[in-house]
Parts: C-alpha cells; sequence; structure tokens
C-alpha cells in the first residue's frame, strides 16, 4: 500500500486498470475527459491490455461497453452532464440486459444556462434507470468505490450496471492523498469474470437477446430487476467488510459523524458531506448538537441505515445539490420516505445549495442549520444561496410570498 | 465468378416461423444472407420490422436485437471485445438494420463505426420507409412516393424530395474509405449470396444495400415482391454495383431499361403519378438523371 498524488479522474482510471478491464469506450466531456486519457495512456504503455473505442458520441460509447458486455468483457466507461443525459436510452438498455458495466461520472449539470461545474443533476435524473449508484466524498472514495462498484455489479446475486459518482472539478481535478492498493490486492479483491458472466453471444449456444416481453410476464421481470437492486446493499455490505478487512478502510452505505446525540442531522450526498462535517464541528463547538450523515450508496437507497444513522434527531435537514423542478430536491423525498414510518418522526427540511457549481462552504451549512434549526414552520424546500424576488435570502421561514414553501 | 445456384450453401439458419407479413422481403433477403455467412455468425439486429418477425422462433444463429440506432456502435464494442480475448477470428459479425435505422437515426452511429475501421458486415435492407412503425416517409424514400407522412392531397401529391437530393448510402459508406460497398437486391439472390460474400472476406467494415420491395407498406400483391425487385432494377430506379476499395463496377448491368411506368404500376403508392403523365415524366426524369449519375461515376 503507497500513498500517491491523485485527482478523482486519475483515481478513476487507476481503479479501473486494476480491475483489468478489457474495453474502454468513451467520448470527451469536460470535466470527466481525463479518465479515459489517462486509461489511453495506461493502454498506450502496456500498462493494461485493453481496446480503446473511441466512439463518436455517449450514445454510443456506452453502447459499444454492451457490445463488450454481451461477449463477457470486463468493460468500463465515464461521462457526465450532457453525455450522461445522450446515454440515457442506453441506461435502461444496460440494466435491463443485466450487463455489469461500471461508469465513472464527474457530476456537472445539465445545460442550459450552460455551466461546466459541479452538481448532482445529472445523475439523480438518472437515479431510477436500474443502476446501483454510488457517491464519493473524496478522491479516495472515488478509487475505493470503483473497486467496490465492479466487484458488486459482477455478483450473481446483483448483475446490474453501476456508477460512481463525484463532482466534478471539486473531486475530479483536485488532488488528495490517496492509499492505494497493490494490483495483486485487487487480483483478490476482484478476480477475473466470474463463470456467470460467460458471454451471452456465443455461436455454439445461439441465443435471442433483447427480446419483445407481453405484458403478461412484463411485471415479473422488472420485479426480479428491482429486486437484484434492492439485493445489492446486502452484497455491497459483504464487499465494503472484505475490503476493510484486507485494507483496514471502513466504508458503508451510509457514514454518520457526531449522529449518536445528535438534534440535527445533515444528510446529502458527494463531497459538500465533507464541507458539512467541517462545519458540524464548528457547531458543535458553539454547543449545537450537529449530526452528518454522507449517502454514499443512492441505489439502492439505505433506507434502514439511514433511519438508524438519524434515529434520535429532532429535525433532518436534506442538503440537495440538485433540484427536481416543481417539486423538491430529489434526495428529499427518498429521505422523507424512509423517515415516515421512523418511530420518532423528526422534522425533514429540504435545502437547494450549489446548483450548477456554486461554491458550498461551511457558511452555506451554517446557513442551512440556522434556516432549519427550529424545525418544520410552514415550509420545507429552501434555497439559502439563491437570489429570489427580493435581492439577497428572501426564502425565510413563514413569509408567504416565497414561491417555493 | 459468380455464384451459380448449385453453389448456394444448404444450410437455413433462419430459424422456422416468423412474425412477417406475407411476401416479406426482408424474410428473403435475411434468408440468404444467413445462407451465405454460415453458423459462425453474430447477428446484432436494429430496431425495426426483422427484429419484431423474428422474435417467436428457436435461434440457430446468436441474434441480439438492439436499440434503433446503436447497432454499429454495439458490433464496435462486440469486436473489440473479442480481439482482446483472442476469440475473433472465424466470427462473422453482421448488423441487420433497415433504412430508417441506416441512413436516418443510426447514421452518425454506422459512420463512427466505419471511420474507426471496425470488422463487420453491414446489411441494410431498405424498403423505402418506416415500416414497423406503419409507413412514414425516410431518407431513402423515393419522390412523390405516398406514405402516411407524405399523404397525397390537394397540397401535397408524396414525397416532395427529389430523386436526386435521395440519401446514397452506398455512396457516404464509400466516402469514409470503406474497403467494401456494394448495392443488391432481394430479386437477385445469387448476387446478393455474392456481395455477402466477397465482404466476409473483407477485414475492416463493409456495407451492403439491398433494395427490398415491401408489399404492406407500397400496396402490392404479396405475390408481386420478387417481381417488384427485378423491374426496380431493369427500369434503372436501382443500380445493382460494388465498390471495392475506391473502384465501382456494376455488377447487373442493364442493356436496354424499362420505363418506369412498369415498376411503379405495381404499387398503390404511385398510383396518383401512374394516373398523372405530367407526374409520371417528372419521376422518369428523375429516375434517369439518377440513375445517369451513378452509372458516370462508374469509370
Amino acid at each position: 500500500m503507497t500513498t500517491e498524488f491523485w485527482n478523482g479522474n486519475r483515481a478513476a482510471a487507476e481503479a479501473a486498470r486494476q480491475a483489468r478491464v478489457e474495453v474502454v469506450a468513451a467520448y470527451p466531456i469536460t470535466p470527466q475527459t481525463h479518465t479515459v486519457e489517462y486509461l489511453s495512456e495506461y493502454v498506450a504503455a502496456g500498462r493494461l491490455n485493453a481496446r480503446l473505442v473511441r466512439v463518436e458520441s455517449e450514445h454510443s460509447a456506452l453502447s459499444a461497453c454492451c457490445g463488450a458486455s454481451a461477449v463477457g468483457a470486463r468493460t468500463f466507461t465515464a461521462s457526465c452532464s450532457q453525455g450522461l443525459q445522450l446515454m440515457s436510452e442506453v441506461l435502461y438498455f444496460a440494466s435491463g440486459m443485466r450487463f455489469p458495466i461500471v461508469m465513472a461520472i464527474a457530476n456537472r449539470t445539465l445545460s442550459v444556462p450552460v455551466s461546466i461545474w459541479a452538481d448532482h443533476q445529472d445523475t439523480l435524473v438518472n437515479r431510477d434507470c436500474g443502476w446501483i449508484q454510488l457517491y464519493a466524498a473524496s478522491v479516495q472514495e472515488v478509487y475505493d468505490l470503483v473497486l467496490m462498484a465492479f466487484r458488486t455489479a459482477e455478483d450473481p446475486r446483483v448483475v446490474l450496471p453501476a456508477m460512481v459518482a463525484y463532482d466534478g472539478f471539486i473531486l475530479s481535478h483536485a488532488s488528495e492523498p490517496v492509499e492505494t492498493l497493490s494490483d495483486e490486492v485487487v487480483k483478490d479483491l476482484l478476480p477475473p469474470a466470474p463463470p456467470h458472466l460467460r458471454p451471452l453471444l456465443d455461436t455454439k449456444d445461439p441465443k435471442q437477446l433483447g427480446e419483445v416481453l407481453f405484458p403478461d410476464f412484463y411485471p415479473d421481470i422488472e420485479y426480479k430487476k428491482h429486486r437484484a437492486l434492492e439485493e445489492s446493499l446486502a452484497v455491497l455490505g459483504e464487499a465494503f467488510e472484505d475490503f476493510r478487512s484486507r485494507t483496514g478502510r471502513r466504508l458503508s452505505a451510509v457514514e454518520t459523524h457526531g449522529c449518536a446525540d445528535a438534534e440535527i442531522v445533515i444528510v446529502g450526498l458527494g463531497s459538500m458531506m465533507q464541507t458539512a462535517r467541517h462545519a458540524a464541528t464548528r457547531l458543535r463547538a458553539e454547543g449545537m448538537k450537529v449530526g452528518v450523515a454522507q449517502v454514499r450508496v443512492y441505489r439502492p437507497f439505505p433506507e434502514r441505515e439511514l433511519a438508524r444513522a438519524v434515529a434520535g434527531a429532532r429535525t433532518v435537514l436534506v442538503l440537495d445539490r440538485d433540484i427536481g423542478y416543481g417539486s423538491a430536491g430529489m434526495v428529499y423525498p427518498d429521505v422523507t420516505r424512509a423517515l415516515y414510518h421512523a418511530p420518532s418522526r423528526p422534522d425533514v427540511l429540504n435545502f437547494i445549495v450549489g446548483t450548477g457549481g456554486k461554491d458550498i462552504t461551511p457558511k452555506t451549512i451554517e446557513r442551512c442549520v440556522e434556516l432549519g434549526r427550529g424545525g418544520y414552520r410552514g415550509m420545507s424546500v429552501f434555497w439559502p444561496d439563491a437570489r429570489g424576488p427580493a435581492e439577497g435570502i428572501p426564502y425565510t421561514p413563514g413569509v408567504k410570498a416565497c414561491p417555493c414553501g | 465468378m459468380s455464384v451459380r445456384l448449385k453453389d448456394l450453401p444448404t444450410e437455413e439458419l433462419l430459424h422456422k416461423g416468423n412474425l412477417a407479413c406475407a411476401g416479406c422481403p426482408e424474410m428473403i433477403g435475411f434468408r440468404h444472407v444467413l445462407r451465405a455467412l454460415g453458423p459462425e455468425t453474430i447477428v446484432i439486429n436494429a430496431t425495426g420490422c426483422l427484429a419484431v418477425i423474428t422474435q417467436m422462433g428457436v435461434p440457430l444463429v446468436p441474434h441480439f436485437h438492439v436499440l434503433f440506432e446503436n447497432a454499429p456502435a454495439v458490433v464496435s464494442g462486440i469486436d473489440d471485445a473479442l480481439r482482446v480475448q483472442g476469440r475473433r477470428e472465424g466470427v462473422n459479425l453482421l448488423v441487420v438494420a433497415g433504412d430508417g435505422g441506416t441512413a436516418d437515426i443510426g447514421l452518425g452511429s454506422l459512420s463512427g463505426a466505419i471511420e474507426r475501421g471496425q470488422d463487420f458486415i453491414y446489411v441494410c435492407f431498405d424498403n423505402e420507409m418506416y415500416m414497423n412503425t406503419g409507413g412514414q416517409r425516410s431518407g431513402t424514400t423515393p419522390y412523390l412516393a405516398r406514405t402516411t407522412t407524405t399523404p397525397v392531397g390537394v397540397e401535397s401529391r408524396g414525397e416532395p424530395r427529389t430523386e436526386m437530393r435521395r440519401k446514397d448510402m452506398v455512396e457516404i459508406a464509400v466516402a469514409h474509405g470503406i474497403p467494401y460497398a456494394a448495392s443488391a437486391s432481394i430479386g437477385y439472390p445469387l448476387d446478393l449470396v455474392e456481395r455477402v460474400e466477397k465482404a466476409a472476406r473483407v477485414r475492416g467494415p463493409t456495407y451492403i444495400h439491398v433494395h427490398s420491395p415491401c408489399p404492406t407498406g407500397w400496396g402490392m400483391e404479396p405475390s408481386k415482391t420478387v417481381e417488384a425487385a427485378q423491374l426496380a432494377v431493369k427500369t434503372g430506379c436501382v443500380v445493382l454495383y460494388e465498390v471495392e476499395e475506391g473502384k465501382r463496377r456494376v455488377t447487373r448491368p442493364v442493356a436496354r431499361r424499362a420505363p418506369v411506368e412498369e415498376y411503379l404500376k405495381l404499387q398503390a403508392r404511385f398510383r396518383h403519378v401512374v394516373a398523372d403523365p405530367a407526374a409520371l415524366a417528372e419521376v422518369q426524369r428523375g429516375v434517369d438523371e439518377r440513375h445517369a449519375a451513378i452509372l458516370a461515376r462508374m469509370a
């Protein structure tokens, strides 16, 4: 185990190399592009025995991965934002065909207005396409989660594709120390493609794939896919445990900081949860009992783990780096669902922060706590960093003019 | 050396029973393409009639129905995966698609796969319209043809785009520097088999555009499929030729072209043209012009 100084894209590429991917198909898009450039260099230098399909679009990138997967190859791609949206049709095809493709995503918002900066809009609008979704809060997590993604996606109880999402620029371009594993350790974690992933397309055993299914049978297949994705939570748990025993590093579906005695718990995805931890420490020094629950596994949604993490809290503040226009942030409904039947149902408030790459600083988090500490007072969705009808922050609890209550 | 009837491979690889309409040209074409390629073939099928009508049987070759526009990208992944695994030798990768999947929605994907030099045989069955969705116009619909989206009425008399601006898929493929491209017809199966066998010997991308008259879409008797296909060639509406490393050669020369009316009068989609001498003359001029342009490239 050595410590390297890597950015998130490099960490994703190194993990894919150590996973010994056989086919990489990708199309350039900022801020993901470096991932594929690194992989191209590994292939050029003979460090990775893979073929690169230098496709003409993201739609084709994921399609090529599907083809490679259909003949039993371990495949990897990377994308984000508009590119991920262009893939949208193929995302469902990949999960429906049960291809265990792994995709790294350097989160970036969706146009227009044009922005190349981070938010979670791109992956969250694709949260329901049957893929496992993991969200990293550090470069270390990018590396670890890509390895866990391959392992879980290929497990016979799962056999579904997986995305590893990390904030564009904040994690994709900023370098952090990363504890790396040797190729041998990764080989133990990730053995060669297991026998149940034998080629589906085989001239010795001809099959029809991508069949029409009539309505009588459709729900059965949908239910199986849904159950496999739910099942993957336990499989991820086993993988995390095996990972801990080999590396000493702990991963969990929901990571908690100071939640045990917290009255207020902040919930959310990605790098902003590091900032939230920092802010919570400061607020604790002022006597406020604030905890942080980082949702690392978002699909399948770790309902029980989350309920356990916030048990005892009076108020839960859900930070969404995204917006489901006309409703609320997209993580918020998952959290409210998880807590609705909790024995002591807390107030759950939603904060839309950092969209389009707006910086989320400890002050942003403190502002959320300030707005939400009193619990529910007639309004559930707040935009603390948006300027609205009046200059500044008009969305104060109880103000009727607010359009987002 | 031409393929003779007695040389035709006898192994049938099209499974028994299908959902095709009576007189379906795609069934004729697909059957011969599979016979030419043999059992070591993987079929990647873009959305279209063929993807639907081949569903209900036990396949004799692996058959992968993919999305509408991504078959060339899927075959790229298969090609590269088999290479990296050292299993590429001896397997034909066949993409089959219709004119909508090829000339319209899948053109970008096909262009990318040809440009990258992926090793596959692409066969487009061109029935000049979207028939899986019930007969809408496509990028290869001929001038003045009636379709459900180019109806005949007071303000319109069928497909308005002239013959010279129809998408010419063979020439689009050739513009990529493709090693082998050809046009073919379900009305000339020996010629089709020869084109496919030739394509199978090429390392790299190959493209075969197969004219496929559709009785359901064109308003013809189901018994007229082959006759219509042959008349399309005899009237010069379709020119059968191949392009090997940029060298063009007519594979089925027509000494004296028959008047286009003989072909059109079989088809209800041209009824309004056949009934109108001025429109008929206009279509004949368009076909003459296109025919001359294709032959002029042969030198």
